[in-house]
C-alpha cells in the first residue's frame, strides 16, 4: 500500500501541491488526470522520494520513503518520470540493464538477462535492442524508458504520460501491458495519463488533480463525467456510454 | 553486449595498454648516454611521478565528468588545480618560509588535501546548486575562479618575502619537466587508495550517467556517492598538482578521447583507457619531445595547444544541440 498523508509542496509562494492525503492499495490500475500544471508529475515524483516534501509523508509498504535504504524501495517502486533524456551514449539492451540494478548491484545473472530480454520484447523493441538511444525515434525511445521501469520489477510501477510520442498501435498495446501487470497479484500500476479516455477504458480507479488538490477519486464510471470536462478541463463535451465504459466527446 | 562491442572494447583497451607500456620502455632507455644506472634510476624516479599523474589526472576526470553529467568541464577547468596551488602559496605566506621549510612535507600535503576537500566541496555546492545547474553558466563561474585563484596565487607571490618565495618556488611550480620527488611515494599511495574505494562503486557510477533522479529511483544514495566522489577527485588533483603543477587541458583531452574510443558507457571499460590514454600521452608525449625532437619544455604546451582545441569543439558542438 502506498500512503500518503497530508503532502504539501511549495515553489517559492506557490503552493503546487496542497494537503494531498491518498491511499493506493496493492493491486490494479491506477490512473492520474488532470490540467497542465496541475501537480502529477510533482506528486508522482514526491512519492518516488525524487522530490522533498515541505509536509507530510508518504509511505511505500509501510517505509518511509524518505528514511528507508534506497535500495529496499528500489525493488518496492519503480518510475518513469515524463522527460527522458540521457545525455550518455546507451543502447536500449544497456538502459534497460539498468532496471536490475536494484536486484543485482551491477552483477548480470542469467535470470536478469532473460527478465531484460523480456522486457525489451514486451514493448517490441527486440530488433532495436542493440540500437543507441539517439538513433531512435521518439516513441521508440518512450518505450525503451518504459521498458527499463519494466525489468525493475517493482510492486509499485508508476508512469509519467508513458503513451507520450506513441502511436495508436504502441499506445493501446502498452496500455494492455500495464493492465496485464496491473491483474497480476501483488502488482500496482499507477499512469499519469491525458487521454481520458484511455483512462476510463483501462484504469479501475482515477484520480483526478487540479490547482495540487486532488478534486476526484473513484472508478471512471463515477469520475469521468461532464462536470469534470467543464470544471476541471473547462472544456465543453458530452460523456457517452458505449457498452458499459465511459467514452468522451469534446465538442467543436 | 554483443559480441562484435565486447571484442572491440577489449581490442581498444589491449592497443592502449601496450602503447603505453611501450611509452614507458622508451622513456627509460631511449638516449641513454654514460651511466645506466645512475640514469635509470633518475628516471625511473621520473617516469614513476608521470605515471602517478597520468593515472590520478585520468581517474579524476572521468570522475568529475559523471559527477557533473557533462564533457567538458574537468577538474583542472574549473579551477581545482589552481585552488591547490593558491592553498599552497597562501600557506606559506602566512606561516613563514622557516616554519613550513620544518615542517614534514607529508603532513603538509597531507593538510593541504584536506581543505582541499572541503574548499572544492564548497565550491562544488555554489555551482552546482539545483537539479543540474545551468552549464553555460557553470563553465564560466569555473572559468572565472580558475583565474581568480591563478590571480590571487601570483599577488601573493608578488608581495611574499623574497626567502618564502624560494621555498614555494621548491614546491609549487612543478611540471612535466622538473618534477617535485619528495611526494611521489604519497601521492601513488593516494590514487591506489582512492582506486580501492571507487572500485566496488564503479557500477552505481555507470547507473549515475542516467542522471540523478533516475540513479535514485535505481537505489542509489546519490548523495552521500557524490560526496565520497567527490572527496576523491579532490584528493587526486592534489596528489597530481604537487607532483607536476597544474595541467589545464590534459585531462579533457584524454577523457575524451577515450569516450571516443571506448564503444561503451561503463566506468570499467572506459577508466582502464582513458588511464593508459594518459600515460601514453605524458610519458610517450615528454619522452617524444625531449628526446627525439628535443624539445625540452614543449609537451604541456602541445597538450594545452591540442586540449585547447577539444575543448572549443565540445564547446560548440553541445552549444549547438
Ligand atoms: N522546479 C520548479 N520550480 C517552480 N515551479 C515548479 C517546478 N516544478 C514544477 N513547478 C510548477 O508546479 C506546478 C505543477 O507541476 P507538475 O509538473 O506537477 O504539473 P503536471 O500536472 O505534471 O503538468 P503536465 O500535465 O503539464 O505534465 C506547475 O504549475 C509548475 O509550473
Ligand atoms: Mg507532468
Amino acid at each position: 500500500m502506498i500512503e500518503i498523508d497530508k503532502i504539501s509542496k511549495r515553489y517559492g509562494q506557490t503552493t503546487v501541491i496542497d494537503a494531498v492525503s491518498l491511499a493506493i492499495p496493492r493491486g490494479g490500475v491506477v490512473g492520474i488526470v488532470g490540467p497542465n500544471g496541475a501537480g502529477k508529475s510533482t506528486l508522482l515524483s514526491i512519492m518516488s522520494r525524487l522530490t522533498k516534501t515541505d509536509a507530510g509523508r508518504v509511505s511505500i509498504d509501510g517505509l518511509d520513503v524518505t528514511k528507508a535504504p534506497g535500495r529496499e524501495l528500489a525493488r518496492r517502486l519503480s518510475v518513469m518520470r515524463q522527460e527522458n533524456h540521457v545525455a550518455a551514449r546507451l543502447t536500449v539492451q544497456d538502459l534497460v540493464a539498468f532496471g536490475r540494478f536494484p536486484h543485482n548491484r551491477g552483477r548480470p545473472t542469467r535470470e536478469d538477462t532473460e527478465q531484460v530480454a523480456t522486457a525489451i520484447s514486451f514493448v517490441g523493441l527486440e530488433a532495436m535492442a542493440d540500437r543507441f538511444l539517439d538513433q531512435l525515434s521518439g516513441g521508440q525511445r518512450q518505450r525503451a524508458f518504459v521498458a527499463m521501469t519494466l525489468a525493475q520489477d517493482a510492486d509499485y510501477a508508476l508512469f509519467d504520460e508513458p503513451l507520450n510520442n506513441l502511436d495508436i498501435h504502441h499506445a493501446v498495446s502498452m496500455m494492455r501491458l500495464f493492465r496485464r501487470m496491473g491483474d497480476q497479484p501483488g502488482k500496482t500500476v499507477v499512469i499519469v495519463l491525458h487521454d481520458l479516455n484511455v483512462a476510463a477504458a483501462y484504469a479501475d480507479r482515477i484520480i483526478v488533480m487540479q490547482d495540487g488538490r486532488m478534486v476526484g477519486d473513484g472508478p471512471p464510471a463515477n469520475v469521468i463525467n461532464r462536470r469534470l470536462l467543464s470544471e476541471v478541463f473547462r472544456v465543453e463535451g458530452d460523456v457517452i456510454d458505449i457498452d458499459g465504459r465511459r467514452v468522451v466527446s469534446v465538442a467543436r | 553486449m554483443p559480441p562484435d562491442r565486447a571484442r572491440a572494447i577489449r581490442r581498444v583497451t589491449m592497443i592502449v595498454t601496450l602503447l603505453a607500456v611501450l611509452s614507458a620502455l622508451a622513456f627509460m632507455t631511449v638516449g641513454v648516454r654514460g651511466s645506466w644506472g645512475f640514469v635509470l634510476a633518475h628516471r625511473g624516479i621520473r617516469l614513476a611521478a608521470l605515471v602517478t599523474v597520468a593515472y590520478a589526472i585520468a581517474l579524476s576526470t572521468v570522475l568529475f565528468q559523471t559527477l557533473t553529467g557533462n564533457r567538458i568541464l574537468t577538474p583542472a577547468v574549473m579551477g581545482f588545480d589552481a585552488l591547490f596551488i593558491l592553498l599552497q602559496t597562501a600557506l606559506v605566506t602566512t606561516l613563514g618560509a622557516t616554519a613550513t621549510g620544518a615542517l614534514d612535507p607529508r603532513l603538509l600535503f597531507a593538510a593541504e588535501c584536506l581543505v582541499m576537500v572541503g574548499l572544492s566541496g564548497l565550491l562544488f555546492r555554489l555551482l552546482f546548486r539545483g537539479e543540474g545547474g545551468n552549464l553555460p553558466l557553470v563553465v564560466l563561474s569555473g572559468l572565472l575562479f580558475g583565474a581568480l585563484f591563478r590571480s590571487l596565487s601570483s599577488f601573493l607571490q608578488r608581495i611574499m618575502d623574497p626567502n618564502d618565495f624560494l621555498v614555494l618556488q621548491g614546491r609549487a611550480f612543478a611540471s612535466f619537466n622538473v618534477v617535485d620527488p619528495t611526494l611521489i611515494g604519497v601521492a601513488a599511495l593516494l590514487a591506489l587508495a582512492a582506486t580501492a574505494i571507487v572500485l566496488p562503486r564503479l557500477s552505481a557510477l555507470d547507473v549515475l550517467v542516467l542522471g540523478r533522479d533516475r540513479a535514485t529511483g535505481l537505489g542509489i544514495d546519490t548523495t552521500q556517492l557524490s560526496a565520497t566522489i567527490f572527496a576523491l577527485v579532490a584528493v587526486l588533483v592534489s596528489a597530481s598538482t604537487t607532483l607536476v603543477g597544474p595541467t589545464t587541458f590534459f585531462g579533457l583531452l584524454v577523457a575524451n578521447l577515450a569516450y571516443l574510443m571506448v564503444p561503451s558507457a561503463r566506468h570499467a571499460d572506459v577508466l582502464p583507457v582513458a588511464i593508459g590514454l594518459a600515460v601514453v600521452t605524458l610519458v610517450g608525449g615528454q619522452m617524444l619531445l625531449e628526446r627525439v625532437l628535443g624539445f625540452g619544455t614543449a609537451l604541456s604546451i602541445v597538450i594545452d595547444f591540442v586540449g585547447g582545441v577539444v575543448f572549443l569543439f565540445i564547446l560548440f558542438r553541445t552549444g549547438r544541440r
